[in-house]
């Protein structure tokens, strides 16, 4: 896997959203991604920023175009110290939310995008990682 | 503050979203659009948002709050100009929008809006036909 652009941002306020949002359109505009691919991966960034902002009072997020067997595609990394996901299998349900939300944040984005790995230590944070491919496969 | 502008058109309030939505703007429109209703008694609202490129599970549930609050105070609530890959995503997503009617442009959210105001004035007339004979 070759990383061929690479850049950091920190999500601390609500305000920081659009602007993330408009940076990760930017990553796959670069690679040429459609239209239908460039919403998805964004409506699922938008998913996993927004629970970070609300669970664990924001985090960073890395943003990389990556290669890989003449694949090309966006990564992102959402990487928060708040209070971790005890049950992961629980987070991962439809419908199930401890925030009074609609509980389709986390099983909605990971239908969203191609690779989808979530990895929590109860105390420590929580780390999400996205991959979308340039044709959505 | 920034605020989205809603306008009256007859019995109507009609609102276009010509921005990307952070989360405290979209909760302003849902206040300020029920307030509108109850001010001015209007039957419906038409929620135009063919310039939203993305739409969330939170802007879904604000579409879904301002349907739901709106058909308390009696107006029925259209999206109208839904872009396809945002469709796509929300059916993905698993966010159906239940509640909320749509429309592919504001000419035909309009025609809806008419037709349902129309079918619930034919409804009340019914009710006060059978209130005359039952006098």
């Amino acid at each position: 896997m070759i990383v061929m652009t690479k850049d950091t941002m920190e999500i601390v306020r609500e305000q920081d959203v659009v602007p993330f949002r408009n940076r990760v359109r930017e990553f796959s505009t670069k690679i040429g991604m459609s239209v239908v691919n460039q919403t998805k991966l964004i409506t699922a960034a938008s998913e996993l920023v927004r629970n970070m902002l609300k669970y664990a009072n924001g985090g960073k997020v890395i943003l990389e175009i990556i290669s890989n067997n003449a694949k090309t595609g966006v990564r992102l990394t959402f990487a928060d110290q708040g209070p971790g996901i005890p049950d992961l299998s629980l987070a991962m349900k439809d419908g199930y939310s401890t925030g009074r939300s609609l509980g389709l944040g986390l099983p909605g984005a990971k239908r969203l995008v191609n690779e989808f790995d979530l990895k929590s230590q109860p105390g420590q944070g929580t780390t999400v990682t996205v991959i979308h491919w340039k044709h959505g496969r | 503050m920034d605020r989205i502008p809603i306008l009256k058109m007859g019995h109507f309030l009609l609102v276009t979203i010509q921005v990307d939505l952070y989360d405290r703007l979209a909760l302003t429109l849902e206040n300020d659009l029920i307030s509108m209703v109850s001010q001015t008694g209007a039957r419906g609202v038409l929620i135009d948002i063919s310039a939203v490129s993305i739409v969330d599970s939170f802007m879904g549930r604000i579409l879904g709050n301002i349907a739901s609050m709106s058909r308390i105070m009696d107006a029925e609530t259209v999206v109208v100009g839904m872009q396809p890959a945002v469709a796509i995503t929300l059916v993905e997503l698993g966010l159906t929008l239940q509640g909320v009617y749509t429309a592919l442009n504001v000419e035909k959210g309009m025609e809806l809006l008419n037709s349902k105001m129309d079918t619930n004035l034919e409804q009340e007339e019914d009710e006060e036909d059978q209130d005359d004979r039952n006098d």
